[in-house]
């Protein structure tokens, strides 16, 4: 089946949505998702929002551009970080307006609560500057777009994969999906399609991300020539409850929560004796580990615990009512009388498709662009976050620019017409991918190499990496490329075929794994969220540069690398 | 432990009518119902068909009936069922199915976006936040949990006998935007929902409260909602 659209939006999470409101009425906006649109993975961010509005204490936007900048380990490009922190406030009004519902002061204003790496004055103390709903604030402006979406009568797709984009001539129009429900292949020919497919988390095998995180986009991008940048910085969330992954917010500890190790110790005082539990993510990740390497671990075992026996229940309960729950159900923890056993966790992709600060997707290092192929949210790397996200960051990244996205396509737009598609299928490639899917004998199972390709990431390619390990990651990783070759669908039918997407999905995160590995292999130095224990320094002669990745048609992908902009703070040994 | 699961099976491509099929399992008590599903999926049969994506309770996907009652299968873990090791999962009720755990939602969206569920309100904004005081923020909240899994809607007895009824979970929206203090439309919405379609189609016997995997207490929401209507309702006379 066939559509025209203005513009098409591949993703029904926030940077998706926010576009979409940005779009107008008067463009013809379709939004295409993998899930419903609420089922979106935005709505499990829980802690909250960062802007420097000062509600709670005094705060200026340049400190919160300068704990991003530090926070990045000086690898975002700060022109787009004084963009994400001076429209912070705009944007947490505006959500305000929409009907955002987040908890007030006595004095009846948004409330404000500290968070990892957020610091009053250029890092003297912590700051409260996040603005949150309880634990779920994802979840409440999640819902308050979507709902804005319906009452503009926007269309929505749900349920429906992305295949392939269609480019002509260097023009991106249009995309084609294939329908969960029926089988059915749709071609949506439009004049400008935006990217906001999220992460990739389920590259790893412990991870706080939802099945659907696959990186579908950041994969069909590249495929379509699209460069990917900065692809090895992962970010590890420290707290996921033990073996599970599920996340335990950072506002935990941003409400007083404390991590301590086997003998009770309030161990990250020794490692950030300023902010404490609340230094960035990448740093807390990094000393549970050194804990447990040292013996210090719970029973001996990997993980340590989360402490908020001390918060007391009124708080808790009208704060962190979330987490309870996820604690009590999953780990049989009362969190009231018992810490949490907690562990790190993949959580979030610093690196993502390239674009620039209107979210036009780049192409290599000389701001090369496919025209009408734009990309925001985690899925994109504008880059604000460098080489480790700030908590209360993302939610604020993929609404400050899924709204630069949308006004910049919505100027495209209106300088062109729809681009013509005559005398060509441009299902004919997709369908023909899928034919051979559903025909091959071959005696591969999807799961199977799934489960090998994230075991094989978690062990070697997360917090801590090696070259050794890397080289030999690299070549596990082409052999389950060609082992994909013989995955053969079980599921024959047309109605909910998961086996169909599972060997997609598959082949997408194979791809993503290359990059980051690839990227962890060439950047020797250490930075952020990239640790590399044979180069455990950071190398800003050599290594202030992005790393950004090229699919030229022939493996493996073509390396290159992109001078980062420094504009107001030169880069500095980073303490806490 | 080895697990007994007795599956409803449904596929509009092969079957005229639902069947049941019967896997077994080795199982750990930690498990969530949503990881046997997974692994009977990958390891024993690529047919079966659910929704599914957070895993932890979030996203709302995955509400279904298991032994009888309506859960969701990433939040209950073996552990949590007496009934040993024998667990019968079935879709929701109330929907049509659409492939074997998968029913068609549509109905309950349509429902949801019948009331109207965004913030009303024509006047300036400021050029900072509007001011709300925090107990109504506070008052509000129960209704902020809700993740459209459409649990209490299926459970709702009043839902199965009058399909124009609303249903708990739209009019659990009504209350979250009805009391909270920023709304403008307080009027137009109750008039709205003043019927026996609407919050008087509720009779008050608490199995959406009951079944609610958030813990939300919608049946006292509704009460709220009711008790506004008829002061309102005085106000007016």
């Amino acid at each position: 089946m066939n559509h025209q659209y203005d513009v098409v939006i591949v993703g029904s999470g926030l940077a998706g949505l926010r576009a979409a409101i940005e779009l107008g009425e008067d463009t013809r906006t379709a939004i295409i998702s993998k899930v419903f649109a609420t089922r979106s993975h935005s709505g499990a961010a829980q802690g909250g929002i960062g802007a420097a509005l000062g509600n709670e204490e005094e705060d200026h936007w340049k400190w919160h551009m300068f704990d991003t900048v530090k926070g990045s380990d000086y690898l975002g490009d700060q022109d787009a970080i004084e963009i994400l922190t001076r429209d912070a406030p705009r944007t947490i009004f505006e959500l305000e307006h929409m009907g955002v519902p987040f908890n007030r002061t006595d004095d009846g204003k948004i409330a404000q609560r500290a968070f990892g790496g957020h610091t009053s004055n250029f890092g003297k103390a912590a700051i409260k500057r996040t603005c949150y709903a309880a634990d779920r604030t994802g979840r409440v402006i999640l819902d308050t777009l979507w709902e804005k979406c319906l009452q503009r009568g926007i269309d929505f797709f749900n349920e429906y994969q992305i295949m392939n984009l269609t480019v002509r001539d260097g023009q991106c129009c249009g995309v084609t999906a294939y329908e969960l429900a029926t089988g059915e292949l749709h071609h949506f020919h439009s004049k400008s399609v935006l990217l906001a497919t999220g992460g990739a988390g389920k590259i790893y095998r412990t991870s706080s991300n939802a099945f659907a995180s696959t990186g579908d986009g950041m994969a069909i991008a590249f495929r379509a020539g699209a460069a990917l940048e900065d692809m090895e910085f992962v970010q590890f969330h420290p707290t996921g409850i033990y073996k599970l992954g599920i996340l335990i917010s950072e506002a935990v500890r941003g409400e007083g929560g404390i991590l301590r190790n086997n003998e009770g110790e309030r161990f990250m005082e020794r490692y950030a004796p300023t902010i404490k539990d609340l230094a960035p993510r990448d740093m807390v990740s990094r000393c549970i580990l050194r804990e447990i390497q040292a013996g210090k671990g719970i029973d001996g075992k990997d993980y340590v615990f989360l402490d908020l026996t001390h918060l007391g229940k009124d708080l808790i309960a009208s704060k962190l009512g979330e987490i309870s729950g996820f604690a009590r159900t999953y780990a049989g923890v009362d969190v009231n009388k018992e810490p949490i056993p907690v562990q790190p966790t993949c959580h979030y992709m610093m690196g993502g498709i390239a674009t620039d600060k209107d979210g036009r997707v780049k192409i290599d290092d000389q701001d090369q662009s496919i025209a009408g192929l734009y990309a925001a949210g985690e899925c994109a790397c504008v880059s604000v976050h460098g080489a480790n996200r700030l908590g209360c960051n993302s939610l604020l990244d993929v609404l400050v620019f899924g709204r630069r996205a949308g006004r910049s396509i919505r100027r495209y737009i209106h300088t062109i017409g729809l681009p013509s598609l005559a005398g060509d299928d441009p299902t004919a490639e997709t369908a023909e991918q899928i034919a051979k899917l559903m025909n091959s004998t071959g005696k591969e199972r999807s799961n199977t190499i799934r489960n090998e390709m994230q075991t094989i990431m978690m062990d070697n390619v997360s917090v801590f990496r090696h070259k050794d390990a890397l080289r030999k990651v690299m070549d596990q990783l082409s052999l389950l490329k060609e082992r994909c070759r013989n995955i053969s669908i079980q599921d024959k039918g047309r109605c909910f075929n998961r086996d169909l997407l599972d060997a997609m999905e598959i082949t997408y995160m194979l791809d993503l794994a290359e990059a980051i590995t690839l990227g962890a292999l060439n950047r020797v130095e250490s930075r952020g969220a990239h640790f590399r224990e044979d180069y455990p320094d950071r190398d800003d002669q050599n290594w202030l540069v992005h790393s950004l990745f090229r699919y030229a048609g022939q493996e493996p992908p073509q390396f290159l690398t992109k001078p980062v902009t420094i504009t107001d703070f030169e880069p500095k040994e980073r303490k806490y | 432990m080895k697990s007994t699961f007795i599956i409803y099976r449904y596929d509009p491509e092969v079957d005229t009518q639902g069947r049941y099929q019967e896997y077994s399992l080795e199982t750990a008590p930690t498990d969530k119902i949503l990881d046997c599903l997974n692994r009977i999926r990958w390891e024993q049969d690529p047919t079966l068909a659910y929704r599914f994506s957070c895993a932890h309770g979030i996203c709302g996907s995955d509400a279904m009936v298991i032994n009888g009652r309506i859960e969701l299968a990433c939040q209950k873990l073996i552990r949590d069922f007496r009934t040993a090791n024998n667990f019968v999962i079935e879709p929701l009720p109330l929907f049509n199915v659409v492939k074997d755990l998968v029913v068609d939602m549509n109905p309950f969206f349509e429902k949801h976006r019948h009331i109207r569920p965004y913030l009303i309100n024509d006047t300036e904004a400021p050029e900072r936040e509007r001011l709300q005081e925090a107990d109504n923020q506070q008052f509000i909240e129960p209704a902020l949990r809700c993740i459209l899994c459409a649990s209490c809607t299926a459970a709702c007895p009043i839902s199965r006998a009058n399909p124009d009824y609303f249903g708990p979970a739209a009019l659990l929206r009504s209350f979250r935007y009805l009391f909270d203090s920023r709304d403008a439309a307080t009027g137009s919405r109750l008039a709205q929902i003043d019927s026996s379609d609407g919050v008087w189609g509720c009779k008050t016997m608490w199995w959406c409260t009951d079944v609610c995997p958030k813990g939300i207490p919608v049946t006292k929401c509704l009460g709220q909602i009711k008790r506004l209507v008829k002061e309102k309702g005085k106000d007016m006379t």
